[in-house]
Protein backbone atom coordinates (compact mmCIF):
# COMPACT_ATOMS: atom_id res chain seq x y z
CA UNK A 1 0.00 0.00 0.00
CA UNK A 2 1.28 3.39 -0.62
CA UNK A 3 0.45 6.79 0.76
CA UNK A 4 0.98 10.43 -0.41
CA UNK A 5 -0.16 13.22 1.11
CA UNK A 6 -0.88 17.31 0.04
CA UNK A 7 -1.26 20.22 2.73
CA UNK A 8 -3.45 22.45 2.96
CA UNK A 9 -2.74 25.52 4.64
CA UNK A 10 -3.44 29.42 5.35
CA UNK A 11 -4.62 31.56 8.08
CA UNK A 12 -6.57 30.29 11.35
CA UNK A 13 -10.43 30.74 10.28
CA UNK A 14 -9.70 30.55 6.35
CA UNK A 15 -11.75 27.17 5.88
CA UNK A 16 -9.26 24.23 5.75
CA UNK A 17 -11.00 22.33 8.18
CA UNK A 18 -14.01 22.68 6.18
CA UNK A 19 -11.89 21.83 2.72
CA UNK A 20 -11.07 19.01 3.66
CA UNK A 21 -14.09 17.26 5.38
CA UNK A 22 -15.50 18.23 2.25
CA UNK A 23 -14.17 15.10 -0.03
CA UNK A 24 -12.17 13.19 3.02
CA UNK A 25 -14.14 10.02 3.54
CA UNK A 26 -13.23 9.41 7.11
CA UNK A 27 -14.58 12.36 9.69
CA UNK A 28 -11.74 14.38 9.84
CA UNK A 29 -9.65 13.89 12.51
CA UNK A 30 -8.11 16.91 14.30
CA UNK A 31 -5.26 16.35 16.75
CA UNK A 32 -5.57 19.04 19.39
CA UNK A 33 -2.52 20.25 21.62
CA UNK A 34 -2.17 22.77 23.75
CA UNK A 35 0.71 25.13 22.77
CA UNK A 36 2.28 27.01 25.27
CA UNK A 37 5.68 28.52 24.78
CA UNK A 38 7.50 30.95 27.11
CA UNK A 39 6.82 33.75 25.19
CA UNK A 40 3.21 32.57 25.47
CA UNK A 41 2.27 31.68 28.83
CA UNK A 42 1.10 35.25 29.57
CA UNK A 43 -1.62 35.12 27.02
CA UNK A 44 -3.60 31.87 27.30
CA UNK A 45 -2.93 28.54 26.19
CA UNK A 46 -3.72 28.72 22.24
CA UNK A 47 -5.10 25.25 21.19
CA UNK A 48 -4.07 24.14 17.72
CA UNK A 49 -5.56 21.58 15.67
CA UNK A 50 -4.40 19.78 12.76
CA UNK A 51 -6.83 17.87 10.88
CA UNK A 52 -6.33 14.73 8.50
CA UNK A 53 -8.20 13.57 5.75
CA UNK A 54 -8.53 10.55 3.95
CA UNK A 55 -9.39 9.55 0.03
CA UNK A 56 -8.76 5.83 -0.55
CA UNK A 57 -7.59 5.81 -4.93
CA UNK A 58 -7.61 2.26 -5.53
CA UNK A 59 -6.25 -1.20 -3.65
CA UNK A 60 -2.85 0.37 -4.06
CA UNK A 61 -3.07 3.75 -3.05
CA UNK A 62 -3.89 6.38 -0.21
CA UNK A 63 -3.94 10.11 -0.21
CA UNK A 64 -4.23 12.05 2.55
CA UNK A 65 -5.02 15.48 2.92
CA UNK A 66 -2.81 17.23 5.70
CA UNK A 67 -4.22 20.87 7.40
CA UNK A 68 -1.76 22.45 9.45
CA UNK A 69 -2.33 25.85 10.75
CA UNK A 70 -0.22 28.46 8.94
CA UNK A 71 1.47 30.87 11.63
CA UNK A 72 5.05 31.25 11.67
CA UNK A 73 5.75 29.88 15.47
CA UNK A 74 4.26 26.76 13.75
CA UNK A 75 7.05 26.31 10.95
CA UNK A 76 8.20 23.60 13.02
CA UNK A 77 4.84 21.11 11.77
CA UNK A 78 5.62 22.52 8.25
CA UNK A 79 9.15 20.51 7.96
CA UNK A 80 7.43 17.85 9.46
CA UNK A 81 4.40 17.95 7.20
CA UNK A 82 6.13 19.02 4.00
CA UNK A 83 8.57 15.90 3.75
CA UNK A 84 7.11 13.91 0.54
CA UNK A 85 4.35 15.90 -0.12
CA UNK A 86 3.36 15.79 -3.48
CA UNK A 87 2.23 19.80 -3.01
CA UNK A 88 0.02 22.09 -1.22
CA UNK A 89 -2.70 24.36 -1.18
CA UNK A 90 -3.09 27.84 0.37
CA UNK A 91 -6.37 28.71 1.58
CA UNK A 92 -7.50 32.49 2.14
CA UNK A 93 -10.60 33.98 3.36
CA UNK A 94 -11.96 36.49 0.73
CA UNK A 95 -13.68 38.11 3.64
CA UNK A 96 -10.80 38.89 5.87
CA UNK A 97 -7.96 41.50 4.10
CA UNK A 98 -6.65 41.36 7.42
CA UNK A 99 -5.17 37.98 6.67
CA UNK A 100 -3.83 38.73 3.19
CA UNK A 101 -0.96 40.07 4.21
CA UNK A 102 -0.45 36.34 6.68
CA UNK A 103 -1.29 34.34 3.93
CA UNK A 104 1.05 35.56 1.43
CA UNK A 105 3.64 35.41 4.14
CA UNK A 106 2.70 31.81 4.58
CA UNK A 107 3.24 31.57 0.96
CA UNK A 108 6.18 33.46 0.09
CA UNK A 109 8.43 31.81 2.72
CA UNK A 110 7.74 28.64 1.52
CA UNK A 111 8.03 29.44 -2.00
CA UNK A 112 11.33 30.01 -1.04
CA UNK A 113 12.58 26.97 -0.06
CA UNK A 114 9.37 24.35 -0.94
CA UNK A 115 10.13 23.18 -4.68
CA UNK A 116 7.01 21.65 -4.88
CA UNK A 117 3.75 22.85 -7.14
CA UNK A 118 0.81 24.57 -5.16
CA UNK A 119 -2.24 26.58 -5.59
CA UNK A 120 -3.97 29.63 -3.80
CA UNK A 121 -7.58 29.65 -3.26
CA UNK A 122 -9.73 32.14 -2.39
CA UNK A 123 -11.93 30.68 -0.11
CA UNK A 124 -15.69 31.79 1.51
CA UNK A 125 -16.75 33.23 -2.25
CA UNK A 126 -20.07 32.30 -1.45
CA UNK A 127 -19.98 35.42 1.43
CA UNK A 128 -21.65 38.95 0.35
CA UNK A 129 -18.32 40.56 1.98
CA UNK A 130 -15.90 38.53 -0.65
CA UNK A 131 -13.14 39.83 -2.52
CA UNK A 132 -13.18 40.26 -5.95
CA UNK A 133 -10.66 37.98 -7.33
CA UNK A 134 -8.73 40.22 -9.36
CA UNK A 135 -8.52 42.28 -6.08
CA UNK A 136 -6.86 39.26 -4.20
CA UNK A 137 -4.50 38.50 -7.05
CA UNK A 138 -2.99 42.08 -6.21
CA UNK A 139 -3.24 42.14 -2.33
CA UNK A 140 -1.66 38.91 -2.13
CA UNK A 141 1.09 39.72 -4.73
CA UNK A 142 0.35 36.75 -6.80
CA UNK A 143 1.78 36.85 -10.37
CA UNK A 144 -0.31 36.02 -13.27
CA UNK A 145 1.27 32.58 -13.64
CA UNK A 146 0.14 31.22 -9.89
CA UNK A 147 -3.05 29.37 -10.10
CA UNK A 148 -5.32 31.25 -8.14
CA UNK A 149 -9.15 29.64 -7.81
CA UNK A 150 -12.59 31.01 -6.28
CA UNK A 151 -13.81 28.41 -4.14
CA UNK A 152 -16.55 27.36 -1.31
CA UNK A 153 -14.94 24.66 0.68
CA UNK A 154 -18.36 23.42 1.87
CA UNK A 155 -19.05 22.79 -1.53
CA UNK A 156 -17.90 19.48 -2.73
CA UNK A 157 -16.75 20.46 -6.65
CA UNK A 158 -15.47 23.71 -5.32
CA UNK A 159 -13.13 21.70 -3.58
CA UNK A 160 -12.68 18.79 -5.90
CA UNK A 161 -11.82 21.48 -8.94
CA UNK A 162 -8.73 22.86 -6.30
CA UNK A 163 -7.60 19.75 -5.97
CA UNK A 164 -7.76 18.82 -9.63
CA UNK A 165 -6.35 22.00 -10.51
CA UNK A 166 -3.24 21.57 -8.53
CA UNK A 167 -3.24 17.87 -9.67
CA UNK A 168 -2.55 18.85 -13.46
CA UNK A 169 0.22 21.66 -11.83
CA UNK A 170 2.32 18.17 -10.03
CA UNK A 171 1.51 16.39 -13.72
CA UNK A 172 2.90 20.05 -15.68
CA UNK A 173 6.03 20.20 -13.18
CA UNK A 174 6.91 16.06 -14.32
CA UNK A 175 6.59 16.62 -17.76
CA UNK A 176 8.81 19.71 -17.61
CA UNK A 177 11.07 17.96 -16.09
CA UNK A 178 11.45 15.26 -18.90
CA UNK A 179 11.46 17.88 -21.25
CA UNK B 1 -18.10 42.64 -5.03
CA UNK B 2 -16.78 44.16 -2.11
CA UNK B 3 -13.25 46.22 -1.69
CA UNK B 4 -14.07 46.96 1.85
CA UNK B 5 -12.14 46.83 5.31
CA UNK B 6 -10.36 48.54 7.59
CA UNK B 7 -7.07 50.32 7.25
CA UNK B 8 -6.15 48.61 10.88
CA UNK B 9 -6.03 45.33 8.81
CA UNK B 10 -5.47 46.49 5.40
CA UNK B 11 -3.10 49.55 5.17
CA UNK B 12 -3.59 52.80 3.02
CA UNK B 13 -0.32 51.85 1.06
CA UNK B 14 -1.76 48.54 0.44
CA UNK B 15 -5.10 50.00 -0.88
CA UNK B 16 -3.22 52.89 -3.42
CA UNK B 17 -0.99 49.77 -4.26
CA UNK B 18 -4.22 47.69 -5.43
CA UNK B 19 -5.90 50.76 -6.73
CA UNK B 20 -2.68 51.80 -9.25
CA UNK B 21 -2.01 48.42 -10.22
CA UNK B 22 -5.61 47.21 -11.21
CA UNK B 23 -6.15 50.83 -12.66
CA UNK B 24 -9.29 51.55 -10.82
CA UNK B 25 -11.90 54.09 -11.22
CA UNK B 26 -14.20 55.16 -8.50
CA UNK B 27 -13.95 56.77 -4.93
CA UNK B 28 -12.44 55.67 -1.83
CA UNK B 29 -14.42 56.37 0.93
CA UNK B 30 -12.67 55.86 4.45
CA UNK B 31 -14.74 56.63 7.54
CA UNK B 32 -12.42 57.50 10.84
CA UNK B 33 -13.50 58.13 14.24
CA UNK B 34 -14.26 61.72 13.60
CA UNK B 35 -14.48 62.52 9.64
CA UNK B 36 -14.58 60.90 6.70
CA UNK B 37 -12.79 61.18 3.67
CA UNK B 38 -13.14 60.80 0.12
CA UNK B 39 -10.51 59.95 -2.49
CA UNK B 40 -11.54 59.63 -6.53
CA UNK B 41 -9.44 57.89 -8.54
CA UNK B 42 -9.38 57.28 -12.17
CA UNK B 43 -7.48 54.68 -14.06
CA UNK B 44 -5.60 54.21 -10.95
CA UNK B 45 -4.44 57.59 -11.11
CA UNK B 46 -5.02 60.08 -8.02
CA UNK B 47 -8.24 62.74 -9.92
CA UNK B 48 -9.67 63.93 -6.35
CA UNK B 49 -9.94 64.49 -2.93
CA UNK B 50 -12.28 66.00 -0.56
CA UNK B 51 -11.72 65.90 3.64
CA UNK B 52 -16.20 65.87 4.75
CA UNK B 53 -14.73 68.48 7.77
CA UNK B 54 -13.54 70.55 5.43
CA UNK B 55 -14.45 73.20 2.68
CA UNK B 56 -12.76 71.63 -0.50
CA UNK B 57 -14.32 74.33 -2.64
CA UNK B 58 -11.61 75.93 -5.40
CA UNK B 59 -12.01 79.14 -3.47
CA UNK B 60 -11.21 77.54 -0.79
CA UNK B 61 -8.25 75.83 -1.80
CA UNK B 62 -6.84 79.05 -3.40
CA UNK B 63 -7.14 80.49 0.14
CA UNK B 64 -5.31 77.37 1.84
CA UNK B 65 -2.48 77.50 -0.93
CA UNK B 66 -2.13 81.37 -0.73
CA UNK B 67 -2.98 82.37 -4.26
CA UNK B 68 -5.87 84.46 -2.85
CA UNK B 69 -6.37 86.60 -0.03
CA UNK B 70 -8.39 86.46 2.89
CA UNK B 71 -10.66 89.29 1.59
CA UNK B 72 -10.86 88.23 -2.16
CA UNK B 73 -11.70 84.44 -0.34
CA UNK B 74 -14.67 86.39 1.04
CA UNK B 75 -15.51 88.20 -1.53
CA UNK B 76 -16.10 84.99 -3.63
CA UNK B 77 -17.88 83.25 -1.28
CA UNK B 78 -20.41 86.36 -0.58
CA UNK B 79 -20.65 87.20 -4.63
CA UNK B 80 -20.23 83.80 -6.31
CA UNK B 81 -20.70 81.35 -3.70
CA UNK B 82 -23.44 79.36 -6.34
CA UNK B 83 -20.93 79.36 -8.78
CA UNK B 84 -19.29 76.08 -9.68
CA UNK B 85 -15.56 75.16 -9.20
CA UNK B 86 -14.90 75.33 -13.18
CA UNK B 87 -16.82 78.47 -13.45
CA UNK B 88 -14.96 80.05 -11.33
CA UNK B 89 -11.65 78.74 -12.00
CA UNK B 90 -12.20 79.87 -15.52
CA UNK B 91 -13.29 83.34 -14.52
CA UNK B 92 -10.25 83.65 -12.89
CA UNK B 93 -8.14 82.46 -15.46
CA UNK B 94 -10.17 85.16 -17.99
CA UNK B 95 -9.00 87.86 -15.86
CA UNK B 96 -5.38 87.01 -16.19
CA UNK B 97 -5.69 86.49 -12.20
CA UNK B 98 -3.87 83.23 -11.67
CA UNK B 99 -2.86 80.57 -14.09
CA UNK B 100 -4.80 77.34 -15.68
CA UNK B 101 -1.06 75.68 -13.50
CA UNK B 102 -1.00 77.26 -10.88
CA UNK B 103 -5.03 76.33 -10.26
CA UNK B 104 -4.26 72.83 -10.93
CA UNK B 105 -0.93 72.61 -8.56
CA UNK B 106 -2.79 74.22 -5.83
CA UNK B 107 -5.71 71.12 -6.25
CA UNK B 108 -2.87 68.36 -6.65
CA UNK B 109 -0.92 69.89 -3.43
CA UNK B 110 -4.45 69.84 -1.67
CA UNK B 111 -5.23 66.57 -2.61
CA UNK B 112 -2.15 64.67 -2.25
CA UNK B 113 -2.48 66.49 1.55
CA UNK B 114 -5.61 64.85 2.32
CA UNK B 115 -4.41 61.06 1.13
CA UNK B 116 -1.21 61.78 3.22
CA UNK B 117 -3.69 62.37 6.28
CA UNK B 118 -4.64 59.07 5.81
CA UNK B 119 -0.97 57.96 6.14
CA UNK B 120 -1.52 58.43 9.86
CA UNK B 121 -4.29 57.07 10.34
CA UNK B 122 -4.34 53.78 12.02
CA UNK B 123 -7.89 52.73 12.07
CA UNK B 124 -10.67 53.56 9.66
CA UNK B 125 -13.25 51.64 7.64
CA UNK B 126 -12.72 51.59 4.04
CA UNK B 127 -14.66 50.67 0.91
CA UNK B 128 -14.34 51.51 -2.54
CA UNK B 129 -17.19 52.27 -5.04
CA UNK B 130 -16.63 51.20 -8.17
CA UNK B 131 -16.91 54.15 -10.79
CA UNK B 132 -18.40 56.94 -8.51
CA UNK B 133 -17.10 59.84 -9.43
CA UNK B 134 -17.22 63.73 -7.97
CA UNK B 135 -19.58 65.68 -9.91
CA UNK B 136 -18.91 67.14 -12.80
CA UNK B 137 -18.65 70.92 -12.15
CA UNK B 138 -15.18 69.97 -9.64
CA UNK B 139 -11.86 70.08 -11.33
CA UNK B 140 -9.86 66.97 -11.23
CA UNK B 141 -6.31 65.79 -11.74
CA UNK B 142 -4.05 63.52 -12.91
CA UNK B 143 -1.12 62.44 -10.58
CA UNK B 144 0.49 58.59 -9.96
CA UNK B 145 0.36 57.02 -7.15
CA UNK B 146 3.87 55.87 -7.18
CA UNK B 147 5.21 58.37 -5.31
CA UNK B 148 2.47 58.88 -2.79
CA UNK B 149 3.21 54.84 -2.33
CA UNK B 150 6.79 55.00 -1.85
CA UNK B 151 6.30 58.68 0.44
CA UNK B 152 4.09 56.37 2.57
CA UNK B 153 6.59 53.29 2.60
CA UNK B 154 9.93 55.37 3.91
CA UNK B 155 7.36 56.30 7.10
CA UNK B 156 6.40 52.58 7.61
CA UNK B 157 8.58 51.81 10.92
CA UNK B 158 7.18 48.39 12.33
CA UNK B 159 9.84 46.13 11.74
CA UNK B 160 7.26 43.50 11.86
CA UNK B 161 5.17 44.80 9.36
CA UNK B 162 8.23 44.96 6.71
CA UNK B 163 9.50 41.38 8.00
CA UNK B 164 6.19 40.07 6.94
CA UNK B 165 6.42 41.57 3.15
CA UNK B 166 9.85 40.43 2.74
CA UNK B 167 10.37 37.07 4.93
CA UNK B 168 13.32 36.58 3.11
CA UNK B 169 16.36 38.40 2.06
CA UNK B 170 17.62 35.78 -0.48
CA UNK B 171 15.23 36.53 -2.95
CA UNK B 172 15.68 38.47 -5.40
CA UNK B 173 14.09 41.46 -7.57
CA UNK B 174 12.98 41.94 -11.10
CA UNK B 175 11.50 45.48 -12.38
CA UNK B 176 7.57 44.64 -13.21
CA UNK B 177 6.97 44.62 -17.08
CA UNK B 178 3.30 46.25 -16.05
CA UNK B 179 2.92 48.58 -19.03
CA UNK B 180 2.91 52.27 -18.06
CA UNK B 181 5.54 52.33 -15.00
CA UNK B 182 8.32 53.87 -16.10
CA UNK B 183 11.08 54.30 -13.10
CA UNK B 184 11.73 57.79 -14.57
CA UNK B 185 8.81 59.31 -13.09
CA UNK B 186 9.32 58.17 -9.72
CA UNK B 187 11.10 60.50 -6.94
CA UNK B 188 13.44 58.44 -5.54
CA UNK B 189 16.24 59.13 -2.54
CA UNK B 190 20.16 58.93 -3.60
CA UNK B 191 20.15 56.02 -1.48
CA UNK B 192 17.00 54.55 -2.94
CA UNK B 193 18.35 54.94 -6.45
CA UNK B 194 21.59 53.16 -5.02
CA UNK B 195 19.97 50.18 -4.06
CA UNK B 196 17.86 50.86 -7.72
CA UNK B 197 20.52 50.21 -9.71
CA UNK B 198 21.85 46.89 -8.09
CA UNK B 199 18.30 45.34 -8.71
CA UNK B 200 19.09 42.42 -11.27
CA UNK B 201 17.66 38.72 -11.10
CA UNK B 202 21.33 37.64 -10.28
CA UNK B 203 21.59 39.77 -6.99
CA UNK B 204 19.54 38.77 -3.56
CA UNK B 205 17.98 41.44 -1.46
CA UNK B 206 21.07 40.36 0.75
CA UNK B 207 23.77 40.49 -1.27
CA UNK B 208 22.13 44.45 -2.69
CA UNK B 209 22.04 45.45 1.27
CA UNK B 210 25.48 44.53 1.53
CA UNK B 211 26.54 46.52 -1.71
CA UNK B 212 24.88 49.60 -0.52
CA UNK B 213 25.76 49.44 2.89
CA UNK B 214 22.15 49.00 4.45
CA UNK B 215 20.88 47.27 7.71
CA UNK B 216 18.13 45.05 7.46
CA UNK B 217 15.75 47.04 8.43
CA UNK B 218 16.76 50.00 5.68
CA UNK B 219 17.05 47.51 3.17
CA UNK B 220 13.33 46.10 3.75
CA UNK B 221 11.85 49.45 4.06
CA UNK B 222 12.93 50.57 0.66
CA UNK B 223 12.43 47.32 -1.31
CA UNK B 224 8.80 47.49 0.26
CA UNK B 225 8.22 50.82 -1.44
CA UNK B 226 9.13 49.83 -4.53
CA UNK B 227 7.25 46.39 -4.18
CA UNK B 228 3.99 48.72 -2.79
CA UNK B 229 4.38 51.02 -6.27
CA UNK B 230 4.64 47.94 -8.18
CA UNK B 231 7.87 48.37 -9.76
CA UNK B 232 9.63 45.75 -8.74
CA UNK B 233 8.83 41.94 -8.12
CA UNK B 234 10.14 39.08 -5.99
CA UNK B 235 11.85 36.32 -7.87
CA UNK B 236 14.13 33.61 -6.87
CA UNK B 237 17.70 34.96 -7.54
CA UNK B 238 18.62 33.54 -10.79
CA UNK B 239 21.48 30.42 -10.59
CA UNK B 240 20.10 29.61 -7.03
CA UNK B 241 19.71 26.06 -6.40
CA UNK B 242 16.29 25.24 -5.85
CA UNK B 243 17.01 23.24 -2.49
CA UNK B 244 15.78 19.90 -2.21
CA UNK B 245 13.73 19.00 0.93
CA UNK B 246 14.87 17.18 3.63
CA UNK B 247 13.35 13.58 3.83
CA UNK B 248 12.49 10.94 1.01
CA UNK B 249 11.30 12.71 -2.01
CA UNK B 250 7.15 12.80 -2.96
CA UNK B 251 7.20 9.59 -5.06
CA UNK B 252 10.18 7.43 -4.55
CA UNK B 253 12.48 5.38 -6.88
CA UNK B 254 9.63 5.46 -9.12
CA UNK B 255 9.96 6.30 -13.02
CA UNK B 256 8.55 9.14 -14.63
CA UNK B 257 5.98 7.59 -16.44
CA UNK B 258 5.33 5.34 -12.97
CA UNK B 259 4.70 8.48 -11.25
CA UNK B 260 2.46 10.39 -13.67
CA UNK B 261 0.49 7.17 -13.89
CA UNK B 262 0.13 7.33 -10.09
CA UNK B 263 -1.22 11.22 -10.14
CA UNK B 264 -3.47 10.45 -12.83
CA UNK B 265 -5.17 7.88 -10.88
CA UNK B 266 -5.13 10.28 -7.99
CA UNK B 267 -7.16 12.54 -10.56
CA UNK B 268 -9.38 10.21 -11.59
CA UNK B 269 -10.69 8.95 -8.18
CA UNK B 270 -11.24 12.78 -7.30
CA UNK B 271 -13.23 13.28 -10.27
CA UNK B 272 -15.24 10.64 -9.28
CA UNK B 273 -15.83 11.54 -5.84
N1 LIG C 1 -19.73 30.70 4.05
C1 LIG C 1 -18.65 29.93 4.10
N2 LIG C 1 -18.14 29.58 5.30
C2 LIG C 1 -17.03 28.81 5.34
C3 LIG C 1 -16.39 28.39 4.15
N3 LIG C 1 -15.31 27.67 4.50
C4 LIG C 1 -15.29 27.62 5.85
N4 LIG C 1 -16.32 28.33 6.37
C5 LIG C 1 -16.60 28.56 7.79
O1 LIG C 1 -15.52 29.31 8.33
C6 LIG C 1 -15.21 28.90 9.64
C7 LIG C 1 -13.75 28.46 9.73
O2 LIG C 1 -13.54 27.29 8.95
P1 LIG C 1 -12.49 26.18 9.38
O3 LIG C 1 -12.53 25.13 8.33
O4 LIG C 1 -12.69 25.75 10.77
O5 LIG C 1 -11.15 27.03 9.31
P2 LIG C 1 -9.64 26.59 9.67
O6 LIG C 1 -9.28 27.30 10.93
O7 LIG C 1 -8.82 27.08 8.53
O8 LIG C 1 -9.62 25.09 9.81
C8 LIG C 1 -16.17 27.78 9.95
O9 LIG C 1 -17.26 28.34 10.65
C9 LIG C 1 -16.60 27.28 8.59
O10 LIG C 1 -17.90 26.71 8.61
C10 LIG C 1 -16.96 28.81 2.87
O11 LIG C 1 -16.45 28.52 1.79
N5 LIG C 1 -18.07 29.58 2.93
MG1 LIG D 1 -9.21 23.98 11.47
Amino acid sequence: MQTVKMVVTGPFNSGKTEFIRSVSEIDVVSTERKISSDSERVKDQTTVAMDFGRITVDDNLVLYLFGTPGQRRFDFMWEILSEGMLGFIVMVDSTRPETFREARNILETFRAYAPTPYVVVANKQDCKDAWDLEDMRIALRLDGRVKFLPCVATDKESVKNALLELLYSILEEMEKGEG
Amino acid sequence: MALKGNLRDFSITQLLNLINVAQKTGTLVIEGPSEEIWVCFRDGKLAFARDGQEDGSLASVLFREKKISAAQFRAIKERAGAMSDKELGLLLINANYISQQDILASLQNYFVGIVNRLFTWVEGLFRFENNMMPPDDKITVRISLENLIIDGSRRVREWEQLQDEIPSLDMALKFTDRPGTNLRNVNLSVEEWRVVSYINPKNSIRQIAKTTNKSELEIRRIVYGLLQAGLVELIRPAGMPVPVPQGRPALPQASKDEQKSLINRIIGRIRSI
